[in-house]
């Protein structure tokens, strides 16, 4: 009887995740110190953390290896008015030489651009998924820490330092060692008046700023399902203010309705082979997870928050808590001096807290969607002959020049200004305030960015953030208010 | 980054301890966008005058170290902040070796991620170093692969470096420099990918 080799004996393996899927497939090789150098298909480049990398480039004579994989754009300190007078008009002129390295950068590499007042331009995380650059299965880095958006589509996405996008550029590569596995479940029914910044404001009040430190999270459940792709793209955004490197929502139906047809995405024979591919890039059933959280979000309402940190979270309908009701001292500290600097008193309900400033905007909340939700009560408003309470300044402000397009298309910006508010052009803008759109020491904002840090809207300004909906009922009311009431 | 195996260069003496990072580059200079053209800042208030104009005396701007490569300097060169615009402007006036009793911690390092090479001696040889560079003839040569350092009469001193950062310095290479040793299997992983994943390389 003629003889066979024996089928190599393969050990019992639990299946992979999601993660170590993208992961493995990206390894280029195994270097020093447990790190291993990973392949990067998408680089996404603005002027704030590029210039010193491409200086850096230069002294060294390197070329950028791959400029068809990268992508630039001008947000982080672009003004939002008058971007057509073009950047030599812009008024700042740190803010103007980083926009006109940029070019000149760009320009030299070969790489694609976006420049102010392009309409393919905004906010790189809304730009990335707009234009399909942003794909399945991919790994995506950009010297933003908001990177981690683009994890929406399955892919492997996180913020980078000036040093890595050098490092980017000249190798299309970047040294890193692997994360943990987490997944968060969400199950349930959204109930009306909750969206996925909700969401992902209760999944941080949850677990904690830390308590992603290490992991990639992958989000899973019914509700992520039922998410759009803006819903998504809102929960991956905040996912590194849990701490975590990255977040990831497997690829599904809904993905690839949002991808088809979308400028750089696969077309005919490709898409389908494309489409193959991105079907097999979920977590195995078997896969096993280093942590798992779950959260019945059926139970949730509106959240807000009330301190200078994302994770001090409370219902709308919540009051300002008492610092002394934290375990740890450190926590305690910290919360006492986040009601000083907020001007918040412990025990007041948090829709007792009169603003004085609305930003609707930013990588976080300035998607059609998430315009077409403060319109929507922007409308309502104006039904019963209400405006922006005569006290407040509010703004809307596009996450791309496509974004304010279509809004224009659909008529929002006509409800918004009827209503009092303030329509601009793309950019960054109130979210890091590196433009000239800013709080003034002591005012307090209703905002729908990502980041409550003491300062960070302005110095001494005070950020309660919240989704775009409630942002707009505050508008109205003047004050923190349950959207709900503008809902019955 | 530039390797550094051998420089034979005007050394220029600067007899001071403890100059700083904000010494070596003052803060207004570090709004830039750009590593290099940091040389005008370099020293800046050492070299010049209120008013800009050049101080004389100030060693970089006498006519006989014009072009100097190399600095010899006081105790605890780099001291201050961690500002890796200091290497940089020094780079970027030319000079690519310091000689010094001690460096403060952060500067060395950002020296080595620039192809900036810090050389180490006792004090009384660097002492002697000082004392020929003011002298007629400042040129000196320093040999890394050797790591000797010898003064324009000939006196050969000894300097040691840790072997893994003068293996970089030899090579020039940074992390990015080491990724690029990798640069075949970086190759090698893209055409496997453009093979499976086509459509990635239309993705633009
Ligand atoms: S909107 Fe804010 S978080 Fe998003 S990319 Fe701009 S600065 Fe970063």
């Amino acid at each position: 009887m003629p003889t066979r080799p024996a089928a190599s004996y393969m050990p019992p393996m639990s299946g992979k995740t999601l993660y170590d899927k993208i992961w493995d497939a990206h390894v280029v090789a195994e270097a020093e110190g447990g790190e291993s150098i990973l392949y990067i298909d998408l680089h996404l480049i603005h002027e704030v953390t590029s210039p010193q990398a491409f200086a850096g480039l230069k002294v060294a004579n390197r070329p950028v290896r791959r400029p068809d994989r990268t992508l630039a754009v001008a947000d982080h300190n672009v003004p939002t008015e008058g971007q057509a007078k073009g950047v030599d008009a812009v008024a700042d002129e740190e803010a103007r030489t980083q926009l006109q390295t940029l070019e000149r950068n760009v320009k030299a590499a070969g790489i694609e651009f976006f420049p102010m007042a392009d309409i393919r331009n905004g906010i790189v995380h809304v730009v990335g998924p707009e234009q399909g650059r942003t794909q399945p299965g991919m790994t995506i880095v950009c010297g933003d820490s908001h990177t981690s958006t683009h994890g929406a589509f399955g892919a492997l996405a996180h913020g980078i330092g000036t040093s890595e996008v050098e490092h980017v550029l000249a190798t299309q590569t970047l040294r890193q060692s692997k994360g943990k596995n987490l997944r968060v479940n969400l199950d349930g029914d959204l109930p009306a008046g909750v969206t996925a910044k909700d969401l992902a404001l209760a999944v941080i009040g949850r677990i904690g700023t830390a308590g992603g430190t290490g992991y990639v999270i992958e989000y899973a459940g019914s509700a992520v399902r039922a998410l759009s792709m803006e819903g998504r793209m809102t929960l991956c955004n905040l996912t590194i203010e849990a701490g975590a490197r990255a977040g990831l929502v497997a690829a599904d139906q809904t993905t690839f309705d949002y991808m088809m047809g979308r400028p750089a995405a696969p077309k005919g024979g490709a898409w389908e082979l494309a489409l193959a591919d991105w079907k097999t890039l979920h977590s195995d059933p078997d896969a096993v997870f280093d942590h798992e959280v779950t959260i019945d979000v059926a139970a949730l309402v509106p959240q807000v928050t009330w301190g200078t940190s994302p994770e001090d979270v409370v219902g709308v309908d919540g009051r300002v808590p008492d610092p002394d009701s934290f375990d740890s001292p450190g926590k305690r500290a910290s919360a006492a001096q986040a009601l000083a600097y907020m001007g918040l008193t412990a025990g007041q309900p948090i829709s007792e807290a009169r603003i004085d400033r609305v930003f609707i905007g930013s990588c976080t909340n300035s998607r059609i969607e998430d315009l077409r939700a403060a319109a929507a009560i922007a409308a309502k408003a104006l039904e019963s002959g209400r405006r922006v309470a005569p006290h407040v300044k509010a703004m809307v402000v596009p996450g791309s020049g496509l974004v304010k397009a279509q809004a224009e298309d659909e008529g929002l910006d006509e409800i918004f200004i009827a209503a009092g508010f303030d329509w601009r052009e793309p950019g960054c803008s109130m979210c890091l305030a590196m433009n000239p759109d800013r709080l003034e020491p002591g005012e307090r904002c209703a905002s729908t960015s990502n980041r409550n840090f003491e300062g960070r809207q302005g110095r001494g300004g005070r950020s309660h953030l919240m989704s775009p909906a409630m942002a707009a009922a505050a508008a109205i009311e003047g004050r923190i208010t349950d959207v709900r009431e503008f809902l019955s | 980054m530039k390797p550094f195996t051998r420089l034979d260069a005007v050394a220029a003496p600067l007899p001071l301890a403890n100059i700083d990072t904000d010494q070596i580059i003052p803060k207004q200079f570090l709004k830039t966008v750009e590593r290099d053209g940091l040389a005008k800042g370099l020293f800046y208030d050492l070299r010049f005058e209120g008013d800009g104009r050049a101080k004389p005396d100030f060693v970089l701007n006498r006519p006989e170290y014009k072009g100097a490569g190399a600095l010899i300097c006081g105790d605890n060169f780099g001291c201050g902040s961690s500002r890796e615009h200091a290497p940089w402007a020094l780079m970027d006036f030319g000079i690519t070796c310091v000689i010094s009793t001690s460096f403060a911690d952060i500067f060395y390092n950002n020296c080595f991620q620039n192809g900036l090479l810090p050389v180490v001696l006792k004090a009384d040889e660097v002492q002697a170093l000082m004392e020929e560079a003011k002298g007629g003839n400042h040129v000196t040569s320093i040999d890394l692969e050797a790591q000797t350092v010898v003064s324009p009469s000939g006196k050969t001193y000894r300097f040691d470096i840790d072997p893994t950062r003068k293996h970089k310095m030899l090579n020039g290479l940074d992390a990015i420099g080491e990724t690029l040793q990798a640069a075949k299997a970086i190759d090698v992983y893209e055409t496997r990918r453009a093979l499976s994943h086509p459509w990635l390389e239309d993705a633009h």
